[in-house]
């Protein structure tokens, strides 16, 4: 990268550096600050001023300082060798970094996303003499055992494929040459850069239109959101949102999982980086690492490089769904963004909106989720790619008037609300039933091959939906009136209630079955407990009295179903054989 | 040593801060030295530049400093902790400065009391049980080393004799290996620092511990370096001596509130509470500093305390905390006044590592679906304690006043204890169990059946012979046929 140096830093303020003699810089051009060369990035330009907000602490720059600008935005290096990578949030590559600087971070160091050494091995898939396009597949790479990297014609080259070889390159390498219509040879390398405050470029949005399937019982069931999607976890501290993105991160349907951890914990990246290349995937068996990208800019790391770090994961995310693949991106959270916002603006002395945000908060989280969506990708073969975005939010006190969660709430279609009186009770994930929504319900029956089944599943979801909401009435009624005023029916419904609530609904992450649920196994498992309750409901008709219904032998085993394995999922089906065995017990003898 | 230049180009001075006007080379976040008309020397640092005005916050307060005669001395680094193993023992002001007896700190070396932020690769995951001894942290919020755990206090509250319960009795199961305590006071009281450190002495830990003591007195501004000296020095001690360092900081609402101080100084746009809006910023620089690292002996475990003002928790200074660290311990004022003590809320609490550090081969295997059982239990029992206190105890079913009854004996049993009783993991794991023999076998959903099997029969044969489980079904079944 060419690097002029111009300009003289005339003030420093925490994040911020104010420099002069800087004609001819653009907007969002990434420069290199004093001598220790620290990475910052124009923010605002006024004559020959610029106002750079610097990535790396700025401890010991003063004014007098040199500033060299690169000329180019912030850009992340797209290609081989990003998956199973840890990076920070300006993509440089963590594990790396441990290697050549040590356990703390040290500042002004410039190390490459990609590997420059290591070599790939490339397979064309076209031929030459082929025309191509911006987006055209030319080969692959296999990059794991899980991910065939698709190799893609940049945008804006097009014209003939004057030669393409096959072979083991660097990223930097040429592997095809494209002569364009004026004669022009545009190199082809397995690496290509891109702007990341840029969408990449498709060539039609589509609707969204199956459902990401989580293995988290109460997401898939009542809460499901769609490939191409975004959905948003808000709670006050200790409610689980970390857990619930780790979970999805883990278990979640897609192709590529890119994990953001924005302004959070060290240790909570430690138990990413630790754990998921022990974890198997449960549909190929292999590693969960072999597809997933972690960024991690923690809350001790530089601010302003937190606020890149979205931008930084959302592209990477973009470039894979290019390839026709299904992406999921987990942003953790996208509150300590909005916070890095916050800080950059108040440095700038813009004028403060609510909360001292800067006023266009609303409108960057906005495009931010707008780059979600299921896609027609650009170029051939033809292809369809989705990214989904699940952004945690964490406002202060749990209080879901704060500005972050009111923007984000306008724009994502799935809200799963965390509660902290359900974390106190230990009840995770500690999503509340009765105000979480999903705009994607209707597709929960597509995730079932069976027809059949698909159709019993929304109606099951519907009936355990309407006894939930009836809980929350007849507790009202237990409040004031006390228990003895319900009728056995009502009594009925509330143990059914906490059935759903406890047997189905709860699941433990730490579990090594429950931590994930099959479609299938969901659909045995809610049957079981409506079962209960329909065979219930005969047998108070037959006057039985409730307290013995509830007494139950079956009713353990109904506890126990969701740690019963995938494997042996028949002996669900056996379960429900014996509430209506037990159930019919009873009503006989009340009958003689 | 170069020559450093003087300025007497004071022009501003305004609350905490003075402007410093002709300078040149002034750097930013680097300190300065302030030289009174009477002679005596202030610290201050560097907090914004432009051109030649440098902008200097004054660590020890700006009270008689005039703009004609102070001298200021550009030192050209940011601040500095020397660091040596002789640190141990001894006692520092809040700005690093001995404040015992003792001879200066010969260092082996300086090191920016900013530190710089662990690569999140080069991080271990904290997984080594702490036994403490106290059984709601030990059966319910496990601490284990590298974790940062806060406690929530309020006024009034006894977290003075929790903490220093912690630095006596925190220990790694069957290990005997170095450790130390690094203590920070923040705008706390004589009484309270002393109180520390006198325990300290009593059990001669005093030797191992390195203390930073800013009091209620002692200037306020002083108190933003003071968490930074103390786990610099932890740093030091873990990661070049290869020590456990328990770190103790105490009271971070006092650090806050400095820190709101300067803010407001600056005019700056506050945030809630007139907080300044990187306040979640700060607080992460100071908390992440503990962990453990890969390929290193050592580790920091911090806990931190603070106070809540009017026992709020959605609080700035407590809410920030608490998406920091990874849980919180949260005191509670109705357990304190019933004398239960340590009065640990144990409801809200939480540690988030606890599933990393329990277990088979760490603690018990029963551990983890002990603890889940025990906090269902005792949030159905406090649950039923409102529905009580609303409807009078006569309105409630009779699972509910089971549940109530085994709330109030886990309070006073469980969760009370002495500042003094060390309970091994063992007691607390068979007190949780014992506690919940007075539910039948089927109510323990959360527990495996495997684990009622093995570890519940021998705290029933203690009480009344019961019937077990399939009995009670026939016999319900039996009662239904009359």
């Amino acid at each position: 990268m060419s690097e002029t140096s111009k300009g003289k830093i005339v003030k420093v303020a925490g994040p911020v550096v104010v420099a002069e003699g800087m004609t001819g810089s653009r907007m969002y051009d990434v420069v290199r600050v004093g001598e220790l060369k620290l990475i910052g990035e124009i923010v605002e330009l006024k004559g020959d001023t610029a106002s750079i907000q610097v990535y790396e602490e700025t401890t010991g720059i003063g004014p007098g300082g040199p500033v060299a600008d690169t000329e180019a935005p912030l850009s992340v290096e797209l290609g081989p060798g990003l998956i199973e990578s840890i990076y920070d949030g300006i993509q440089r590559p963590l594990d790396d970094l441990v290697e050549a600087e040590g356990s703390f971070m040290s500042r002004g160091s410039s190390m490459p996303g990609l590997s420059r050494e290591k070599k790939w091995h490339f397979k064309p898939t076209v031929r030459q003499g082929a025309e191509v396009g911006p987006g055209d597949i030319i080969g692959q790479v296999d990059e794991t055992t899980l991910v065939k990297h698709k190799i893609m014609i940049p945008p804006v080259i097009a014209g003939k494929l004057k030669s393409i070889k096959k072979g083991d390159f660097t990223v930097e390498d040429t592997v095809a040459v494209v002569e364009d219509g004026n004669g022009r040879e545009h190199q082809i390398r397995l690496m290509q850069r891109w702007p990341v405050r840029n969408a990449r470029q498709t060539q039609k949005r589509l609707a969204p239109n199956t459902v990401l399937v989580t293995g988290q019982r109460v997401i898939d069931a009542f809460f499901p959101i769609a490939k191409g999607g975004t959905a948003c976890v808000p709670g006050p501290f200790g409610t689980g949102k970390t857990v619930v993105q780790h979970q999805l991160a883990k278990w979640v349907d897609a192709d590529i999982v890119v994990y953001v951890g924005c302004g959070e914990r060290g240790n909570e990246m430690t138990d990413v980086l630790t754990e998921f290349p022990k974890l198997k995937d449960p549909r190929s068996g292999e590693p969960l690492m072999k597809r997933s990208i972690l960024i991690a800019n923690t809350s001790n790391m530089p601010v302003a490089a937190r606020e890149a770090s979205v931008y930084t994961g959302i592209t990477i995310a973009e470039y894979f769904r290019d390839m026709g693949y299904s992406v999921a991106l987990m942003a953790d959270s996208t509150s300590r963004w909005a916070e890095a916002m916050r800080e950059i603006s108040t440095r700038l002395e813009e004028m403060p909106a609510e909360e001292g945000y800067p006023a266009y908060l609303a409108a960057r989280i906005a495009s931010f989720y707008e780059r979600a969506g299921r896609v027609q990708c650009l170029g051939n073969p033809q292809r369809e790619g989705t990214l989904s975005i699940i952004g945690a939010v964490s406002p202060p006190g749990g209080d879901l008037s704060d500005s972050v969660v009111q923007a984000t709430l306008h724009v994502v279609k799935v809200f799963w609300s965390l509660r902290g009186r359900l974390a106190y009770q230990r009840h995770f994930p500690a999503i509340d039933w009765l105000t979480s929504y999903s705009f994607y319900k209707q597709y929960l029956k597509d995730c079932f091959e069976d027809t059949e089944q698909g159709e019993e599943m929304e109606r099951f979801t519907v009936e355990a939906m309407g006894l939930l909401e009836q809980e929350a009435e007849l507790l009202e009624i237990v409040r004031l009136v006390g228990a003895e005023a319900l009728s056995p029916k009502d009594r009925l419904a509330l143990e059914t209630t906490r059935s759903i609530r406890e047997d189905f609904l709860h699941q433990n992450a730490f579990h090594k079955v429950d931590t994930y649920t099959s479609m299938t196994k969901q659909y045995e498992l809610l049957k079981t407990v409506l079962h209960f309750h329909k065979e219930g409901l005969a047998a108070v008709d037959a006057g039985v009295d409730t307290a013995q219904i509830f007494k139950l032998a079956i009713r353990e085993e109904i506890a126990r179903a969701k740690y019963i394995s995938e494997s042996e999922m028949d002996k669900i089906s056996e379960i429900r054989e014996r509430i209506t065995e037990q159930t019919k017990q009873l009503a006989g003898s009340a009958v003689s | 040593m170069r020559s450093l230049k003087e300025y007497q180009t004071v022009t501003n001075i305004s609350g905490p801060l003075m402007m410093v006007e002709m300078v040149d080379e002034a750097k930013y976040a680097h300190i300065v030295d302030i030289e009174l008309a009477d002679g005596s020397i202030r610290h201050g640092q560097i907090l914004q530049v432009e051109r030649d005005k440098a902008l200097v916050q004054v660590f020890e307060g700006t009270s008689g400093i005039d703009v004609e005669r102070a001298t200021v001395r550009f030192l050209g680094r940011p601040l500095e902790l020397g660091v040596s193993r002789d640190l141990l023992g001894r006692v520092f002001s809040g700005l690093g400065a001995p404040k015992d007896d003792g001879p200066a700190i010969i260092p082996d070396k300086r090191l920016d009391i900013n530190g710089r932020p662990i690569n999140p690769f080069a991080r271990d995951y904290p997984n080594e049980f702490i036994q403490t001894g106290i059984s709601t942290i030990d059966g319910l919020n496990p601490l284990v080393r590298g974790q940062k755990l806060p406690i929530f206090s309020g006024a009034g509250l006894p977290h003075d004799k929790i903490t220093a319960q912690l630095a006596r009795q925190a220990a790694v199961l069957g290990k005997e290996e170095e450790f130390a305590v690094v203590f920070a006071a923040m705008g706390i009281t004589f009484e309270a620092a002393q109180f520390f450190i006198d325990d300290l002495q009593q059990t001669g830990a005093i030797e191992r511990a390195v203390m930073f003591v800013n009091l209620a007195n002692d200037p306020a501004i002083e108190r933003i370096a003071t968490p930074r000296f103390a786990l610099t020095a932890a740093e030091y001690l873990a990661f070049d001596l290869d020590m456990h360092v328990l770190v103790i900081l105490n009271d971070m609402t006092n650090y806050c509130e400095a820190l709101r101080e300067i803010s407001a100084a600056r005019k700056e746009v506050p945030g809630r509470r007139g907080y300044p809006g990187y306040l979640y910023t700060d607080l992460a620089t100071v908390y992440e500093r503990a962990g453990r690292i890969k390929g290193k002996t050592g580790s920091i475990t911090m806990v931190p305390v603070l106070t809540m003002p009017e026992d709020d928790k959605t609080h700035p200074v407590p809410d920030l905390t608490g998406y920091i660290t990874e849980g919180q311990i949260i005191l509670s004022r109705s357990l304190h006044r019933k004398a239960i003590a340590p009065p640990v809320d144990v409801l809200p609490s939480l540690s988030r590592l606890k599933d990393k550090g329990i277990g088979e081969g760490k603690t018990r295997e029963d551990h983890a679906d002990l603890y889940n059982q025990l906090y269902a239990a005792y949030a159905h029992g406090k649950e039923a304690q409102e529905l009580a206190t609303i409807m009078g105890e006569a309105a409630l079913s009779d699972e509910d006043r089971k549940y109530m009854a085994f709330a109030d004996r886990f309070e006073v049993r469980y969760i009370g204890q002495d500042y003094y009783e060390n309970r091994t993991v063992e007691q607390t794991l068979d007190l949780g169990w014992e506690l919940l023999s007075m539910f039948e076998n089927v109510e323990l959903k959360r527990i495996d059946v495997k684990l009622i099997e093995k570890y519940m029969p021998r705290f029933r044969s203690k009480k009344e012979p019961q019937v077990d489980e399939q009995n009670t079904a026939d016999a319900g079944t039996a009662e239904g046929t009359e």
